[in-house]
């Protein structure tokens, strides 16, 4: 474990931390303007979170301990994610201690864990939030292995730093493999942070909401905490999506420079990916709760297509 | 690189046939349908400069013109006039056919693998796919209920076809493609016409209609 | 050290023999039977597991017992040691936990302890035996103690229902063994069948035996039907022992036969054992999430980690088949760790059970809810147990999960094409199972002890007493370790797999599991857990430090709703709708729908499974007509039963002579 690493370990993870509020916010304004809005303005999550860490907790009478260690739990899984993807250098301390497999599992713990919490107040929206999370998590969770598999084939390791080396570093390659592998990771990105086709982040809807139904009784410094790690979570899977498919520009082991040109390479990346993903959340509408597993069974096919593809044309 | 090249436009056909399985909507259809022709035209331009075989630039320009412009036109004036251009109900659910298709890949990559041995052209797995493309439209003409998908299907088979035949034999002789492109315009035209006969006749284009026209 | 282990073990057997003897003769002391008898119990479990780790190499001994000219064979080596070890492991949990559970059995005590213990002995010498008649014998013993266990309550017909679908599959499953055994060549011994060799056809043969013989006894598809009825029936600690454990003996005999006793491997019994287990797994998977009842549903789930297990030995046999040694080692470590896993984390959710089913006497997930509040203990270990078996890191079942997923990624191409398309496929399905594990324990876990007691007398309910929860902890802390220390067991295990399939995993860094290189793959639990819970603390600290920590209790809000009530929550078949919905056509669904008149609406849905409809029902009826043809020859009268008699021996005469 070298200094090196653990220094650019250290700097990853508050980046991350710093970065993820800035990333929704950015997202959001693009949303804003492609919409004819004004928009909030980029810095409006971190306003957010600093409204609700200085409120009052208000907790129900019917919750129980694990109700208020959840979002801890989720805060400290998106710190994990949120350190062992490579977003700056693939130097990293702890990423030996997680590879993708891992990191799947990490999403899945998260996942569960809110789930849980969404039950435990006893009310009828806890419980329907929690059920439709677990059902798209049970189809995305797959699809996200399937597609950090095809990358783990090429690569030959799982192991997310050796990833992205191979991808980035390694003479200019064309994985014909990694075109199913985008699609369905897209599909994935937009499932699992309750984006638009599957869940609409801007909406209390009752009949359709997910994730704002699993948190409703959340308020406060808990509220915020669940917040923040959920945008950690959208910022975790961008930069995995950037580390997948455009790795370039990610420091290698031990170089200065290369870090000094890494961030602004990654925040140049962040702006477009903040700007896609509200074009695609614009072009498409909000399809019925029961399409949700077609939608999430399609991307973990095209998932298992990926890893097929590299099966049939060796790359 | 150019194996590398031609190995990523097979990926995209299949991946745009997997698309086609999984789409509703005729409209979407007709676009992903324009697509593969546009990489049909990209393949056949890559062969066409690696191989220095010039008749595949014409070849090219015969695919753009008749698949990337002209028949998407037609059909999505067909689609217009004919009042079709939403969801499609499909008759098996969207993952089971992605399933059935998965098997098909599998089961013609099996099969063609003593073809690409044989063939010994620039790239090895493209015949597979190419025959799984067939394939796939093949299924989806299968599950889908209205008529004009079928027709999407069958312009889709063609370019499998087309596409197997450019990347593994540089292209069939020119008179042979016209011939073919013509036959394709013309039946999709005639096609057209049997909608709209279709449709006055049962005021709908599913085709649980014309079961009930066998005779009793 | 030499010999002292099997020593020890067979002194343990023989012990609980004597253990469940002193209890039927005490039965009228019951809490003498249970204070005393069952903690010793737990302690002979307790022998068995340090000395089945400790032993090395390989013993043999030939037991005074036995029929004339007939002797016990007896050997411990690595394989029966590892899988004594889990035999001896969760034992020790389980009876640690009966003792406080059978307080409220205590009418039957007398034979309970006996059936109990003789299981037990029964399991130890199935581990041991080195010849066909011990194992038949103990085999038998086993099958037959757990069936009286089973029905333990065997005044409610639907529990000798169920107890007499378990002895009939079990007893289907042991004449395909004994067959296989018969199949094996002349001598009963297992040292005589390691020396045969069968020619291609035999041997496939003698393995389809197996397959079938030992599947039905571990829950294999289309043979899984006893084990959804036997759960819910048998008492909780025998519910625990019998997934934790007796499933497991069932894996032993066919890895014994597999590896050891027929010594070859064809590919293609690979890809049947891989497909039949993913199919199980499945299965498995998608029937638990549509359970209702809490036993039955881990009843499923055993049947999904049975399918995993299974999908793990098809691998390792694919593997070995092609000469890819260190391959198959890593996916026989997967697949006993995940025996051991599985060993641990579902002994203890059977057990969690067992203590709600005393304190609320339901079953039923629907009428359950909040006992979080009520039963801290319970809930908190079913949470561990629950985590686990939905596979989450830094818990057991992610180390195993994780093993079996790098055996199928590292295939570095199989000279089948066929078949090295369909592994990413199984990898796939493999990893779809795990999910739906996800969702399941959601279900499980949500229900039972989350949100509010759906009836008014679940506020009463009382915590488990301390016995139960020295079974508990014993578990949980399994449970935990296994996850966090997974070094030590696969050091461990590389006995086993050396004898199997001749290589070991070259695992070195005890902070790390590298199986390959680290370079290829890595996982750390420990570090996971220290970088997480530090997240976790410092987040705490800071919001600690900086904000008030102000907090105010008050009814839910519940996005306004003025009413709110527990029959507002959602029950375990709204829970499991939408993968009733997604996976319809793989279920017999029965609904009840209310018409919108109806003054009082009921409505309904029963899941069942087709295999019924499909396999056992007809085979049934088919067995009952051909026993009706027979039952024509009986007439009642003597005379034509001498008639018989006599036609009989004038008929084999002539064929004599």
């Amino acid at each position: 474990m070298s200094a090196f690493g653990l220094f650019t370990q250290i700097l990853q993870l508050l980046l991350s931390l710093l970065l993820a509020p800035f990333f929704l916010g950015w997202l959001n304004q693009c949303r804003a303007w492609l919409q004819n809005r004004q928009g909030a303005g980029i810095e409006q999550p971190y306003r957010k979170l600093g409204k609700l860490f200085h409120k009052d907790a208000v907790i129900a009478e019917s919750a129980s301990p694990l109700f208020r260690m959840v979002p801890y739990v989720l805060f400290g899984a998106m710190c994990l994610a949120a350190s062992i993807v490579p977003s700056l250098a693939t130097d990293l301390s702890f990423s030996k201690a997680a590879d993708a497999i891992a990191l799947a599992g990490i999403f899945a713990l998260a996942r569960i864990a809110i789930s849980l919490a969404a039950m435990d107040i006893g009310t009828a929206f806890g419980g329907m939030g929690a059920r439709r999370e677990m059902l798209v998590g049970f189809l995305a969770e797959p699809a996200l292995l399937m597609v950090l598999f095809t990358a783990s084939l090429i690569s030959r390791s799982t192991s997310l730093t050796v990833i992205v080396e191979t991808l980035a570093h390694r003479h200019f390659e064309i994985y014909p493999s990694m075109a199913f592998a985008g699609i369905a990771f897209l599909m994935v990105l937009l499932a699992e942070n309750a984006r638009l086709p599957v869940d609409n982040p801007a909406s209390h809807l009752e009949l359709t909401m997910i994730h704002e139904a699993m948190i409703l009784e959340y308020s406060a410094r808990h509220l915020a905490l669940i917040e923040w790690a959920s945008s950690i979570k959208l910022f975790a899977y961008v930069t995995i999506g950037i580390a997948l498919f455009v790795p370039w520009g990610i420091a290698q082991a031990a170089d200065w420079l290369g870090m000094a040109f890494a961030l602004p390479i990654l925040i140049a990346k962040l702006l477009v990916a903040g700007a896609g993903l509200a074009l695609i959340e614009t072009l498409v509408a909000k399809q019925r709760i029961f399409r949700a597993p077609e939608f999430m069974g399609t991307a973990f096919l095209f998932g298992v297509l990926g890893m097929l593809v590299h099966f049939l044309l060796g790359a | 690189m150019a194996g590398q090249y031609i190995n990523l436009l097979a990926s995209i056909l299949l991946l745009l046939a997997f698309a086609m399985l999984s789409q509703r909507r005729i409209k979407s259809l007709i676009n992903l349908f324009m697509i593969q022709g546009m990489t049909l035209v990209a393949n056949t331009v890559v062969i066409a400069s690696t191989t220095g075989q010039t008749h595949l630039y014409y070849s090219a320009l015969l695919t753009l013109t008749l698949k990337v412009v002209i028949l998407p036109w037609i059909l999505y004036r067909m689609i217009r006039q004919l009042n079709v251009e939403w969801d499609v109900e499909t008759l098996i659910n969207i993952p089971s056919t992605m399933l059935v298709g998965i098997a098909i890949v599998i089961i013609s990559f099996n099969l063609a693998l003593p073809i690409s041995h044989l063939a010994g052209t620039i790239t090895r797995g493209t015949i597979g796919i190419a025959m799984a493309c067939v394939l796939l439209s093949l299924l989806m003409m299968i599950t889908r209920s209205k008529a004009i998908s079928q027709v999407i299907g069958f312009l889709s088979m063609e370019n499998g076809l087309f596409f197997a035949a450019t990347s593994t034999t540089y292209g069939m002789p020119m008179v042979v493609e016209l011939g073919v492109a013509l036959d394709v315009l013309v039946g999709v035209l005639i096609l057209g016409v049997f909608f709209f006969q279709i449709r006055e006749k049962f005021e709908s284009l599913d085709l649980k209609h014309l079961e009930k026209t066998e005779e009793e | 050290m030499n010999g002292l282990p099997m020593d020890l073990i067979v002194s343990a057997a023989l012990f609980w023999i004597a253990l469940g003897l002193v209890g039927l003769v005490a039965q009228k002391k019951p809490s003498f039977v249970r204070n005393a008898i069952f903690p010793l119990g737990a302690l002979a479990g307790a022998i068995v597991a340090v000395s089945a780790f400790f032993s090395s190499g390989v013993e043999t001994a030939v037991s005074f017992l036995g029929l004339p000219d007939l002797p016990f064979h007896l050997r411990l080596d690595s394989l029966s040691a590892f899988f004594l070890f889990i035999l001896g492991s969760a034992t020790f949990g389980i009876s640690l936990y009966a003792t406080g559970y059978f307080r409220n059995e205590e009418k039957h005590i007398g034979t309970l302890c006996l059936e109990y213990h003789v299981f037990l002995a029964a399991m130890t010498f199935v581990l041991l035996a080195d010849d066909a008649f011990l194992f038949m014998v103990s085999w038998e013993a086993m099958a037959l103690s757990s069936y009286f266990l089973v029905t333990t309550d065997h005044k409610i017909p639907e529990i000798r229902r169920a107890g007499f679908i378990y002895l009939l599959m079990a007893h289907v499953g042991a004449i395909s063994i004994l067959l296989y055994f018969g199949s094996m060549g002349g001598d009963y011994g297992f040292d005589a069948m390691r020396k045969t060799h069968l020619s291609g056809m035999q041997a496939t043969f003698a393995f389809l035996l197996a397959f079938f013989g030992f599947g039905a006894k571990a829950g294999m598809l289309p043979l899984h039907v006893w084990l959804p009825e036997a759960h819910p029936a048998a008492p909780s600690p025998v519910s625990a022992l019998m997934s934790g454990v007796m499933l497991k003996t069932a894996v032993y005999g066919l890895l014994r036969v597999l590896f050891d006793l027929l010594h070859m491997q064809v590919w293609w019994w690979g890809v049947v054992i891989l497909a039949t287990g993913l199919s199980t797994a499945l299965f498995g998977a998608v029937f638990s999430a549509v359970q209702s009842d809490m036993k039955r549903l881990l009843a499923y789930s055993s049947v999904e980690n049975i399918g995993i297990i299974f999908v793990g030995i098809g691998l390792t046999v694919i593997f070995k088949a092609y000469a890819m040694n260190s391959l198959a080692a890593l996916a026989l470590v997967a697949t006993l760790y995940h025996c051991l896993n599985h060993a641990f984390f579902k002994s203890l959710l059977f057990l969690c059970t067992g203590s709600v089913l005393h304190a609320t006497g339901e079953r039923n997930l629907g009428k359950l809810g909040g006992l979080i509040h009520k039963m801290p203990w319970v809930a908190w270990t079913a949470l561990i147990g629950s985590l686990a078996i939905a596979g989450l890191p830094p818990l057991n079942g992610f180390v195993s999960e994780w093993l079996l997923l790098q055996a199928f990624l590292f295939t570095p191409g199989l000279p089948h094409s066929y078949l090295n398309m369909l592994i990413p496929v199984a990898a796939a399905a493999l990893v779809l199972t795990g999910a739906a594990a996800g969702y399941v324990m959601v279900k499980f876990y949500g229900i039972i002890f989350l949100g509010q007691p759906r009836e008014e007398k679940l506020r009463e309910a009382k915590s488990s007493g301390k016995w139960e929860r020295a079974g508990f902890l014993w578990l949980a802390a399994g449970c935990v370790l296994l996850g966090l220390v997974p070094f030590f067991v696969i050091d461990h295990l590389a006995g086993v797999s050396n004898f199997l399939v001749g290589a070991s995993l070259e695992n070195r860094d005890w902070l790390f599991l590298a199986p390959i290189s680290s370079e290829r793959a890595s996982y750390s639990p420990l570090l996971f857990l220290i970088v997480t819970l530090s997240a976790i603390g410092l987040a705490f600290i800071a919001v600690r430090r900086f904000y008030h920590g102000r907090v105010r209790r008050e009814i839910p809000w519940n996005c306004g709703y003025p009413v709110w009530n527990a029959r507002m929550q959602d029950t375990s078949e709204g829970f499991g709708q939408p993968i009733r919905q997604i996976f319809d056509p793989f279920f017999k669904v029965g609904r009840e729908l209310p018409s919108p008149f109806d003054s009082k609406p009921r409505y309904s849905a029963k899941t069942e499974d087709k295999f019924w409809y499909w396999i056992y029902i007809p085979f049934g009826r088919a067995a009952e007509y051909f026993a009706g043809l027979f039952g024509k020859i009986q007439q009642g009268r003597i005379l034509v039963y001498l008639l018989y008699n006599f036609v009989t021996l004038i008929v084999l005469l002539l064929i004599v002579q």
